[in-house]
């Protein structure tokens, strides 16, 4: 048989979402921020809702993602990106909105943005990758990095009685009414990207049915940010970071 | 057209020819002295009256983000506070002007630096004009010195915001934000439908439909030879907005030998002063600046062809007497009086100064 009577329409399995764009990713080998990007842009257009989405893309790593989501997108000022996501949905009530954020964006510098678009339950869908470091601006401290956690800022491990502890903003967004579905996933395995991207579709249909804000956080590696190989990450992303943030629905609607 | 007379603060006034002027939305947060504005809206309820959104903010620096996704989207989006809130506004200013946003900013302000004092001052001057956020921009800034003119011109800055797409700023103070007098108001003009929003506005983040290209607001080019060009282009719009849209109003420079500039309340106080210095004898006129930027040069250099000298008369220790000293480049004598910290200036003192400082100096 030859490729030609192979590759035919009917045989096709999978193809690459048309909600993403043929530029060449920016991200390091290894890193999870692809495969979110992905399930996030393969659930709008599993719902067909991608012609009527507005993104909001933040500062760090995922600063470019609007030149890999292919559909109209917003680039925020660090943090802000709730608040902007709230300026777009009050205007357009009917609009999918919603903002893909990293935990030095979404848990420092933005914190007030996120819990009070939070607490307002703020009609839009939050992406939350947190791998517990700045990447962008080259392996800082970030509120997530763990106890003990090695960072060009914390470069003989994070001490908290200097330093603080780690913030858990899921837990804490999930105690304000305003939250419907609060989610953790990760992105590191076949198993666990279907999971994420269940969570993922579930936070849009809330969306959808206009039931406040939804919150997926994705807990994911940064191998140049940690100094490991990427297979490395993944087993000591396993082996630290789930015990400290563990996976799973934190908050369901009733 | 039927216009409608109302007694109004100032606060007020702008709130409600806002709404008039078919705004969609308000983003805010509470500071002496201009709550009003958002007291105002929440009471008149456009949301209702108009389908206007207005929303309290956690704090100035997520209002004026709020405002960047709106305004993104293509709606008319205006925001407001004083001075220690648009210091903290201006990273958003800042985005705003850079990804070309319209929107409109009101600052009624009040003493500073710091905390500083809720009474009256138009020491925002350089804050407004030269900059205020990072980066190389300008924001067109029109300065109100009446009730009438607070309601007057929010409808013309969100005219220019859109024709350059570009934040525009009104420069008030506190005397002009709590000042109560009589105001005609436009009839309600309709907001826009989403569906003209789309037609009129292809930059605008509505949603990308099938087959076309999406459309993204950004100030973010990670290449300097893109970041210049950006600039260049930027630059390009300012000398346009240079070119078309100053704006002043002269009292009695027909035959002056001495010129007050001023704006906002100060120009108030100097057209007072006109009228004492000639009672005295003194040939004395009055160039009210309406736009901050684009600053009104050529005029200024007009008049040192004319007058003997120049007092700038500001709320402040001295801001804008520098644009009027570079604009009369040494052709004729012009200094800086003032009272601030929240003082207004008597028409006496402008006088006194007037001849101790320029004719007898």
């Amino acid at each position: 048989m030859l490729a030609k009577d192979i590759i035919k329409p009917e045989n096709l399995v999978y193809q690459k979402t048309k909600l993403m764009t043929d530029n060449v990713l920016s991200y390091c080998p290894g890193c999870g921020h692809g495969t979110a990007h992905r399930i996030t842009m393969e659930v709008l257009e599993e719902m067909g809702i991608g012609e009527e989405t507005i993104g909001v893309a933040p500062v760090g790593c995922s600063v470019l993602a609007y030149e890999f989501m292919n559909i109209d997108m917003q680039q925020a000022a660090h943090g802000r990106a709730p608040a902007v996501a709230t300026g777009i949905k009050r205007c357009y009530p009917e609009k999918f909105v919603f903002t893909y954020q990293g935990d030095g964006d979404l848990a420092a510098i933005g914190t007030a943005e996120t819990i009070h678009a939070c607490n307002r339950g703020e009609n839009i869908t939050i992406i939350f990758v947190n791998n517990g470091i700045y990447g962008m601006t080259g392996g800082q401290m970030a509120p997530t990095t763990l106890p003990g956690m090695r960072s060009s800022t914390s470069p003989y491990g994070r001490d908290v009685d200097m330093m603080g502890n780690p913030l858990k903003m899921t837990e804490l967004v999930a105690q304000l009414p305003g939250t419907s579905f609060v989610s953790r996933q990760a992105v590191h395995t076949p198993k666990h990207v279907r999971k994420a991207k269940k969570a993922i579709r579930q936070a849009f249909e809330l969306q959808k049915q206009k039931k406040g804000t939804t919150f997926v956080e994705i807990v994911s590696n940064c191998n140049s940010g940690w100094k490991m190989t990427p297979v490395q990450a993944n087993k000591w992303m396993e082996e630290n970071m789930f015990p400290f943030y563990p996976l799973g629905d934190i908050k369901v609607p009733e | 057209m039927a216009r409608e007379l109302k007694l109004m603060k100032g606060n007020e006034a702008i709130a409600e020819a806002a709404i008039r002027a078919g705004a969609d939305a308000y983003f805010g947060y509470p500071i002496t002295p201009q709550s009003e504005v958002i007291e105002y809206l929440m009471a008149e309820k456009p949301h209702e009256r108009t389908g206007k959104v207005v929303l309290q903010a956690e704090s100035e620096v997520a209002a004026i983000n709020m405002v960047y996704g709106a305004a993104g989207a293509g709606k008319r989006v205006w925001t407001s506070s004083s001075s220690p809130g648009i210091s903290l506004k201006q990273e958003g200013i800042s985005y705003i002007a850079g990804a070309e946003l319209p929107c409109v900013i009101l600052n009624v302000v009040r003493g500073g630096p710091g905390l500083g004092t809720i009474q009256p001052s138009q020491a925002d001057y350089f804050q407004s004009v030269k900059g205020g956020g990072h980066g190389d921009y300008r924001l067109i800034v029109l300065a109100p010195s009446s009730v009438q003119e607070m309601a007057d011109y929010v409808v013309d800055a969100f005219d220019l915001a859109f024709k350059y797409r570009n934040p525009v700023l009104i420069l008030s103070d506190g005397v002009i934000g709590q000042m109560m007098e009589k105001v005609y108001l436009i009839e309600q003009r309709p907001r826009l439908t989403d569906e003209e929003i789309k037609q009129r506005y292809a930059w605008a983040t509505t949603g990308k439909k099938d087959g076309t290209e999406r459309r993204v607001i950004t100030s973010l080019a990670l290449k300097a030879d893109e970041m210049e060009a950006h600039n260049i282009h930027l630059q390009k719009k300012y000398a346009e907005i240079e070119a078309n849209e100053v704006r002043f109003e002269e009292f009695q420079c027909d035959d002056a030998e001495y010129v007050f500039v001023a704006y906002g309340s100060s120009a108030r106080v100097c057209q007072k002063a006109v009228q004492l210095a000639r009672s005295k004898g003194i040939k004395a006129g009055l160039l009210r600046l309406i736009t901050l930027f684009p600053f009104p040069k050529a005029e200024i250099g007009r008049l040192t062809g004319q007058v003997k000298g120049m007092l700038a008369v500001e709320m402040s220790s001295g801001q804008m007497i520098e644009d009027v000293k570079l604009a009369v480049n040494g052709r004729i004598k012009a200094e800086h009086f003032g009272r601030f910290g929240g003082n207004i200036p008597t028409p006496d003192e402008v006088v006194n100064a007037l001849e101790t400082q320029i004719i007898g100096g």
